[in-house]
């Protein structure tokens, strides 16, 4: 058994208000290991955004993680990072795509401009070498080179989607975290994103931290599952097992959520 | 589709476009399709398919460029005054979205008094008071609890509900859901379409449901439209559409819908992406023929 | 919005500033109790410095500051909430409708608003007033009321247009409700914060305005109002003759008055838009940070 990429300890986060707290996320643990996609599903309020935010330390006050808490990446611990340490992490380490990524890229920039961006401030690359790796990022996410010059309005909402992906990939990160990165899109530019991703992470090696709530969809994509309901981890297992098997009556009560093609409910 | 009653709504052959010019929007193209009291009619489509514009012209908030609107059999565009009346009392419309579609400015039960006072004029005083709380009770909440409340005090499934209720109020003949439960948490969306279901088949309503996701339409409606660029490719009984897609579209729609029994590992699986394009350029294309596929099953021959 | 009283009391500044104002209210109302002048009257010789048989001392004519104190609160709150009142209604209105109406309606009331905003206010005001010769405080009421509900006709209309695209209001259309319900009942209730920003504002401006049309002459000097007092003062150089209470009197009695309604504007601004909430509520998260409980 490998050690795991990602080692999230004790997670305990509160939201501190001006009287009594909010418990968005109450001990939590669970790991990811290379190369693997790990699914965080359940339903808004669960917490499993708050997760994302932490491990790439997005959180502002009055988020606080606890002290017992720790988000371990190659057994060095994130929430121990000083700003440098931070800025090396981030996009090199481990990337994320949010959900209304589509929002999240600069409208008056150009695509080769946001990319430069990025390869610049963590890789000190030039232009001409940052031109070339923005190419080879574009055409992994089936984007034609010749648009690197286009704005993000000239794109399609799933085509931005995969843009922002190349520009997480671009720096070859360990991790990428996902949230929510397909729900607002339609469901076949869902699964031809969704597909590429899991064909990239079978080529270049990289672990994915998947947020969503549609169970069916992450039995498909991901190796393990972990279900959260008001900010617990209730149930961890392969997705084999979460779908066939699951012991949580909260895992069943949402698999018995989703009306299935074929009449009735998936599970 | 088959009826064994006569339709309460129809559109015939409407189309409608945005815009003039080059740069006008085709939002739907030759539309037509019939509601009869009792059954449900689910319109499927991507965003930009043109489902919400055909529910905003069942609605009469739109009207069509070309094609007739029909209400029980005859047409609405030169009706009077009374029959307008009579059309918005009988044809209600459920919103996307719960947290935009009540004021937050008023209670519950101000929300539900409203058609009560507009459409239901032989109901006074202390009646309408028993009205409301009947009405909550038909949509399983509480009016002892709920009816005082405001709407930011309510849940989303919650204020769905009430939305069920106002549209009870008025006593329709149809009602026009428009993505009912898409933003809802997953595990309250079942109740609400459930609701929808039983309140069709107790008040015998003829019921338009709109939605993008092709697995609902199975479990709410007896029959389906998938539409694509402003279309209908496909339509017909449900589970005949979806055990038996004819159109290239409908196909693509359902091979991507997620199904956990198939991993994306699996190389049968696969969506192609070049196939995907391919389909969706010739759907685009204005396709005249139809074609039967099977009693009851019909697609635009691509 | 009943859920907007609690935080009003809760809100510091809107206490305050509420409680000000609510003094200089109970003051002028109880004015009678409070003095025995007559504001008007010559009760002493003039220019006296304050004793205790006048608090404040006295005018160049010999009349009483602190009566006269008392009884321009009245006139000046008077002028101010009337004025305010007539500047928001009219504003407010023709908002609504220019907004959702649209159209042609929109049109015409959206160019007569703008002419009214190019307008410079204060010279118009002087012209009219100068016109009218000695106005007494309810024809400047009036003018006021006429000629400055242009900006908050905009701003209404402005927050019109986006409450018209929810989808409460099309539920409302489509239902059937007439237009002149959906305005008053659907849409206005939404837009009680700027309304109420509007009025609180509209207040302070007629107030200031009103005394500075009396201060430079232009009201009816027999009437006992702060800006008249101002006026009273400033022809009798009491400053440069070391008379100070004769004027510095009106000057802090409409600072207050000023002072007291901007908190209770900027309150209202707070509870609309809690963005704007200052001060510290993260002083337990701070505490706990501190204490190494936590980090971000």
């Amino acid at each position: 058994m490998t050690a795991p990429l990602l080692s999230v300890k004790n997670l305990t986060i509160d939201y501190i208000g001006e009287t009594d707290d909010f418990r968005a996320v109450d001990n939590v643990s669970f790991d990811v290991a290379p190369g693997e996609v790990f699914g965080l599903a359940g339903e808004s309020g669960c917490g499993k955004s708050t997760i994302a935010f932490a491990i790439s330390r997005l959180h502002k006050p009055p988020a606080l993680i606890r002290k017992e808490s720790a988000i371990l990446l190659d057994g060095r611990n994130v929430l121990d990072l000083d700003q440098h340490g931070l800025a090396d992490f981030r996009w090199r380490e481990v990337a994320m795509v949010f959900q209304s990524a589509m929002n999240s890229l600069n409208p008056v920039l150009r695509i080769e401009q946001q990319f430069y961006d990025v390869l610049k401030t963590h890789k000190g690359m030039s232009r001409a070498a940052a031109r070339d790796r923005t190419a080879e990022m574009l055409k992994l996410v089936d984007i034609s080179p010749d648009r690197m010059r286009d704005y993000p309005h000239q794109f399609s909402g799933g085509m931005r989607q995969r843009i922002v992906i190349a520009i997480c990939l671009a720096l070859d990160p360990r991790l990428i975290v996902m949230d929510e990165p397909t729900t607002a899109l339609d469901v076949v530019v869902q699964r031809e994103i969704l597909q590429r991703i899991n064909e990239l992470r079978r080529k270049l090696g990289f672990a994915v931290l998947f947020i969503t709530h549609d169970l069916g969809l992450m039995v498909q994509f991901c190796d393990r599952i972990g279900i959260m309901l008001g900010g617990k981890l209730v149930e961890q297992g392969t997705a084999d097992a979460i779908y066939r098997t699951p012991e949580h009556d909260y895992t069943k009560k949402l698999w018995a959520s989703f009306p299935s093609l074929h009449g009735g409910v998936l599970r | 589709m088959t009826g064994t009653s006569a339709p309460i709504l129809t559109l015939d052959k409407v189309s409608k476009t945005f815009g003039n010019g080059p740069n006008a929007v085709r939002a739907a193209r030759a539309i037509s399709f019939s509601l009869h009291a009792g059954r449900a009619l689910a319109v499927v489509g991507e965003s930009g398919s043109g489902k919400t514009t055909c529910a905003r012209i069942a609605m009469r908030e739109y009207e069509p460029s070309e094609g007739r609107l029909l209400y029980k059999g005859k047409p609405v565009d030169n009706a009077g005054a009374k029959e307008i009346a009579d059309y918005r009392r009988s044809v209600q419309m459920i919103f996307q979205d719960p947290f935009a579609s009540l004021n937050p400015a008023h209670t519950i039960a101000y929300h539900l008094k409203r058609p009560l006072m507009l459409h239901r004029p032989e109901l006074k005083g202390a009646a309408i008071t028993e009205e409301i709380k009947a009405l909550l009770k038909q949509v399983k909440l509480d009016p002892d609890i709920v009816a005082s409340r405001y709407p930011h005090e309510l849940s989303g499934g919650q204020r769905q509900r009430v939305n069920i209720a106002r549209a009870l109020a008025a006593k329709p003949e149809v009602i026009v859901a428009d993505e009912p439960t898409s933003m809802l948490d997953v595990s309250v969306r079942l109740g609400v379409l459930n609701l929808l279901s039983e309140m069709k088949r107790e008040m015998n309503l003829g019921l338009l449901y709109i939605t993008h996701d092709i697995a609902t339409a199975r479990y709410v409606a007896e029959d389906i439209a998938v539409m694509y660029a402003g279309q209908i490719v496909e339509w017909g009984n449900t589970g005949k559409v979806i055990d038996n897609p004819a159109h290239p579209y409908t196909k693509l729609l359902l091979s991507a819908v997620p199904d956990p029994d198939i991993r994306f590992d699996d190389p049968n699986a696969q969506v192609s992406a070049t196939e995907a394009d391919e389909t969706r350029r010739r759907s685009a294309a204005t396709q005249e023929t139809i074609r039967e596929v099977e009693p009851d099953h019909f697609v635009r021959a691509a | 919005m009943k859920k907007s009283s609690f935080p009003l009391i809760r809100n510091r500044k809107a206490m305050v500033g509420a409680l000000i104002v609510a003094f200089i209210l109970a003051v002028a109302i109880a004015a009678p109790l409070l003095t025995s002048y007559d504001p008007s009257a010559r009760v002493g010789r003039p220019h006296q410095a304050p004793s205790w048989d006048h608090w404040l001392g006295t005018t160049r004519i010999g009349q009483d500051v602190f009566a006269r104190l008392l009884y321009g609160a009245r006139t000046s709150l008077a002028v101010g909430f009337g004025a305010g009142l007539l500047i928001t209604a009219v504003g407010t209105a023709l908002g609504i409708i220019a907004g959702y109406r649209g159209g042609k309606v929109d049109e015409v009331i959206s160019f007569f608003t703008n002419m009214v905003l190019v307008v410079p206010n204060l010279p118009l005001l002087l012209v009219l007033a100068a016109f009218i010769g000695q106005a007494s405080p309810w024809v400047i009421a009036l003018i006021l009321g006429c000629t400055s509900w242009a900006w908050g006709a905009r701003v209404t209309r402005a927050e019109t247009l986006s409450v018209k695209q929810k989808d409460y209001v099309k539920s409302a259309e489509m239902m059937g409700e007439p237009r002149w319900r959906i305005m008053s009942f659907e849409i206005f209730p939404n837009l009680i914060s700027i309304v109420g920003i509007n009025f609180i504002g509209s207040v302070i401006f007629a107030i200031i305005t009103q005394a500075t049309l009396e201060f430079l002459g232009l009201g009816d000097p027999k009437v006992v109002s702060w800006g008249t007092m101002l006026y009273g003062a400033q022809k009798a150089s009491a400053l440069s003759v070391g008379a100070w209470w004769d004027i510095l009197t009106p000057c802090f009695a409409l600072a207050f008055l000023g002072i007291g309604l901007s908190l209770l504007n900027f309150a209202v601004d707070e509870i609309a838009n809690p963005r704007l909430r200052t001060g510290n509520r993260l002083g337990r998260w701070q505490a706990l940070i501190r204490s190494g409980e936590g980090r971000l």
